[in-house]
């Protein structure tokens, strides 16, 4: 794994990593796969298994669960910004 | 002491659960600047402990059996209008809106919250170490890590700060804390007890577990936290798995070649005599193969990542936690998760998106998730012909702070625990002969494993073997 790799990878997972944190984490990465590897030997020629768990749909009536707006104050007061009812966040499309 | 002795002194009356109170707000005040066990610690846990101590003066037996019971709750378990920080910084000053079903259920009772728990960011670590609120200490001896990641509630109790606390356990994160702290680590099995409100970290691994002072207690707990939740759909009915008999006497299991090289000498030492203490009680203890067990810690670090990096992209500045500004909505994602997360959390994100990334998921998750079905086979077939499995919990006693600073070193601390979550059974942890590491007896735990749904047969062996007046009670 190289530092370039790694660079990539936060920036998939939206974190921002310096120069000397992608050439430590490189190292670890690195390191840490070599490890579990060996999970290739482990499974030999053994067919993979598709499904994660038991496995089985639980549903309710489509109704209305609770009073509307109930818990909308609480929610809302966990957010960095709020407008009003709205959690504020910067401008998503750039119409430049 | 234990849920069953402060019970009894609070229906006599002698000592009430405002006692207990403040006896027990005497130590935190004492030695919580030292030990950082406690994040927070609730005032209002005095007036939970004086409304506790009426009901006993009213109504004496006719009481919930957890009223007035003093606990600690580890910080990632949501109470409503407390802080639920998972000892990051992204979640500082973050206050629950809700409480976790566990905590629902507690409160129903009449528990005294005496306040919530430090540990390792997000639940990843076996240490303690790596908190945004800094280190917490062994109170055994305070050079050591309490173990991880619950190491504030092994703290609290240890320390005599609460008759119990709870904790959560992805990969041994009660059970190795309890076993470095000489306590009873309870994990239940996979979907026994409801995750609603619990931060997640590996959702198909993640359990909410105790420490206490007896088997007795862990039951009592279990008792009273465990049941379908409908707002958890992975909690099991009592017919999900097949029945769990309890016995007179039990057949224990040996699996010999997961007693690794690199195993402390005298917790081998202290593994084979309990072993002839199990066989002197007349329960018949065989060797098992299990040669997968040991190989779990491989397919662990795949598949908890995996879930990490999923889990924690809910963490974006946006509707809850901490918000670092940058000039776009992008750069505010960016810097936020740089500025809130720790290195080893950063270091499971990276590492789950790699695994879960086009090209390498058949190769990583998918391999993983094979082993997870081949290691369910192969204790399925063991468990044919013994009814436990018995292992060390961990293969040291407490380790120095700061011992440990290459992540593979500080994730062989798992080895023994990890598999047990991979395949969701449940385990207990006991505190066994502790040994002598300078001048200090340092505890030493053992684990039991039972089948799916064999919390009960657990219990009921614990109980035999361990809560005897030459037991830990």
């Amino acid at each position: 794994m190289k530092k370039e790799d790694i660079e990539h990878l936060a920036k998939l997972s939206r974190i921002a990593v310096t120069s000397a944190e992608a050439t430590a984490l490189a190292e670890d990465i690195t390191d840490i796969l070599g490890y579990v590897s060996e999970i290739e030997e482990i499974t030999g020629t053994h067919a993979e298994v598709k499904e994660v768990g038991l496995l089985y749909n639980v549903m309710r009536e489509d109704e209305t669960p609770h009073e509307g707006g109930m818990y909308t104050e609480d929610l809302l007061a966990c957010a960095p910004e709020r407008d009003g009812q709205y959690v504020k966040v910067k401008k998503i499309l750039n119409n430049k | 002491m234990t849920i069953t002795e402060l019970r009894k002194k609070f229906i006599e009356g002698k000592y009430t659960p405002l006692n207990a109170y403040e006896e027990m707000r005497a130590v935190i005040d004492a030695k919580n600047a030292d030990i950082n066990a406690f994040i927070d610690v609730f005032d209002d846990a005095r007036e939970e402990a004086m409304r506790a101590t009426e009901q006993y003066a009213e109504k004496g037996n006719d009481t919930p059996i957890l009223l007035g019971m003093p606990m600690a709750i580890k910080n990632n378990i949501l109470m409503k209008g407390k802080r639920a920080t998972a000892s990051s910084k992204i979640l500082e000053h973050y206050v629950a809106p809700y409480d976790a079903t566990i905590i629902t259920r507690l409160k129903a009772q009449g528990a005294t919250f005496m306040g919530t728990t430090n540990l390792d960011e997000f639940a990843m670590g076996s240490s303690t170490e790596n908190s945004a609120f800094g280190v917490t200490k062994n109170p055994i001896d305070p050079t050591r890590v309490p173990g991880g990641s619950s190491g504030g509630s092994g703290a609290a109790v240890a320390m005599g700060a609460a008759v119990v606390a709870l904790g959560t356990d992805t990969g041994g994160s009660v059970r190795l804390p309890a076993s470095f702290c000489g306590l009873v680590g309870y994990k239940p099995t996979y979907g026994a007890v409801s995750r609603y409100g619990l931060i997640a970290m590996g959702s198909s691994l993640d359990q909410a577990g105790t420490f206490t002072n007896s088997v007795r207690d862990a039951e009592i707990l279990f008792e009273n936290m465990s049941g379908k939740d409908i707002y958890d759909a992975t909690t099991i009915n009592s017919d999900t798995y097949p029945l769990v008999a309890t016995k007179e006497k039990y057949r224990i299991g040996i699996p010999r070649d997961f007693l690794l090289e690199g195993m402390d000498a005298d917790v081998l030492a202290v593994f084979n005599a309990e072993i002839e203490k199990l066989t002197a009680l007349g329960h018949d203890v065989v060797d098992v193969s299990l040669p997968l067990m040991k190989r779990g810690l491989a397919a662990y670090y795949i598949v908890m990542p995996a879930e990490v990096s999923s889990n924690l992209a809910r963490y974006d500045g946006v509707r809850f936690g901490l918000r670092a500004e940058g000039d776009t909505l992008l750069e505010d994602y960016m810097k936020t998760r740089a500025e809130g997360f720790g290195t080893e959390v950063k270091r499971r994100i990276l590492l789950g998106t790699y695994v879960l990334s086009a090209g390498y998921y058949d190769a990583y998750y998918g391999k993983a998730e094979t082993v997870r079905q081949m290691m369910r086979a192969e204790l399925a077939e063991v468990y044919k012909n013994i009814d436990i499995i018995m292992t060390p919990t961990a293969p040291t006693p407490a380790f120095k702070i700061g011992e440990k600073s290459d992540p593979l070193s500080m994730y062989l601390a798992d080895i023994f625990t990890v598999p047990v979550n991979l395949t969701g059974v449940p385990a207990i942890s006991v505190p066994v002969t502790p040994v002598l590491r300078d001048d200090i007896l340092l505890p030493v735990g053992v684990q039991y494993i039972a089948p799916h749904a064999g919390d009960a047969r657990l219990f009921d062996f614990g109980k035999k073997v361990y809560d005897t007046p030459k037991g830990i009670t």
